[in-house]
């Protein structure tokens, strides 16, 4: 496959998988304005939509967003185009932990991570986030 | 009146006050929860993908198993009931899922969304009615400075948890009032206290619960309550913080049956 064609397909499993329309976005920033975890962000949720559109997927792939959502919906819930940025990042981490060796926790951390209050409710989410 | 109940797993584990709490609470308010057999767990966060199905199947068998006990579902737990509720509206409003999760579960009647998903809250304010709760406090909080830790799951997104207003809610502090007490209304209570973050990036969780923490105090709260293990847990790393308890254990005391819960 030529990496233009890879290119158009990731970017459109991004929209399959999301089930999100980012070409509604008007650039309002209120994402990003609402987002808690914006200031550990490299790629802003507002600027996300963006590089989807653009179809710059390999610059989402690496970036650390990915894994500093924390699925809270602010975004998904105050966004006036029902675009979802939450959704659009979901979606970009699913191809990459879709890809071989693209897990972001690895089961062999986990006992360094522990502690004795630590609930079962955060690791089966930390699970399902971070891996496959 | 028996409801079909989904514990969930941290409820039988780190959080079985919660559970207890609430369980010895409902006999007394006159409700039922019967604890759905063999449930799975949810897994703690809603699958976003339009192509995900195995991840909400454990959902779907426990939506089908209150249906097929023609009852509505009770869900405690914060995240338990955000994945169970947006599963139940895939399945009701989703065709693609409904028919390849259908597919998977082959049960003898297809299921597509006909349980209700109440979380325990919504059964106390729309079973039994805030006033009727009322005048069963036995033991009145009075005098205690409640702040209501509301986080993400319960009301977001709120066209399909239809929970209650998502920016200004107001169940938990209605709560508050049925049970005595003086609920403390600060900016930060519907703000994520950083749910999964706080197992690699425990920095990162701290500054935000620190942030929820000096917002609840700052208004004069001292306690806050939550109905969710993680938000307790993440908000109880504030060092010097206030304490967080579950919102059913002061339900128990001040209906008089605290200590037979925990018996």
């Amino acid at each position: 496959m030529s990496n233009v064609s890879k290119i158009e397909k990731q970017a459109a499993l991004i929209r399959e998988i999301s089930g999100v329309n980012p070409y509604k976005c008007m650039k309002c920033g209120k994402c990003s304005a609402t987002c808690p975890a914006f200031d550990e962000m490299d790629i802003k949720p507002h600027q996300f939509v963006s590089y989807v559109q653009e179809g710059n997927i390999a610059a989402l792939a690496e970036s650390k967003s990915l894994w500093k959502c924390l699925s809270c919906f602010a975004c998904v819930e105050r966004c006036p185009r029902d675009v979802k940025p939450a959704k659009l990042i979901d979606a970009a981490r699913q191809i990459v932990e879709r890809e071989k060796g693209g897990d972001y926790l690895m089961a062999d951390e986990i006992p360094t991570l522990l502690d004795p209050e630590l609930p079962q409710q955060l690791l089966v989410s930390a699970f399902r986030r971070y891996r496959r | 009146m028996k409801y079909s109940y989904y514990p969930g797993c941290t409820l039988k584990t780190k959080a079985k006050a919660l559970d207890a709490y609430a369980r010895a609470s409902a006999k007394a308010l006159g409700f039922e929860l019967e604890e759905i057999k063999d449930w799975q767990c949810c897994g703690g966060v809603y699958p976003l993908g339009a192509d995900e199905i195995a991840t909400k199947l454990s959902s779907v068998r426990a939506l089908a198993d209150a249906r097929d006990h023609g009852q509505e579902l009770v869900t405690l737990c914060s995240a338990c009931h955000h994945v169970i509720k947006r599963v139940n509206d895939d399945m009701k409003n989703v065709d693609d899922i409904r028919t390849r999760a259908n597919n998977y579960m082959q049960l003898d009647t297809p299921y597509a969304g006909e349980t209700n998903v109440l979380h325990f809250l919504e059964v106390l304010r729309d079973r039994v009615g805030f006033d009727e709760l009322k005048k069963k406090v036995v033991n009145p909080l009075s005098g205690k400075k409640i702040g209501a830790y509301y986080g993400c799951l319960l009301l977001r997104p709120s066209e399909i948890m239809t929970f209650d207003d998502p920016e200004n809610p107001k169940i938990l502090e209605d709560f508050i009032r049925a049970i005595g007490a003086e609920p403390v209304v600060y900016p930060y209570r519907n703000e994520c206290c950083g749910g999964y973050i706080s197992l690699k990036e425990k920095e990162m969780a701290g500054r935000m619960t620190d942030t929820i923490q000096a917002s609840a105090s700052g208004f004069g709260a001292e306690m806050l309550i939550t109905a969710c293990p993680l938000c307790q847990y993440n908000l109880n790393q504030t060092v010097d913080g206030l304490p967080v308890l579950y919102f059913t254990e002061l339900l128990a005391e001040a209906l008089g049956v605290k200590e037979e819960a925990m018996a």
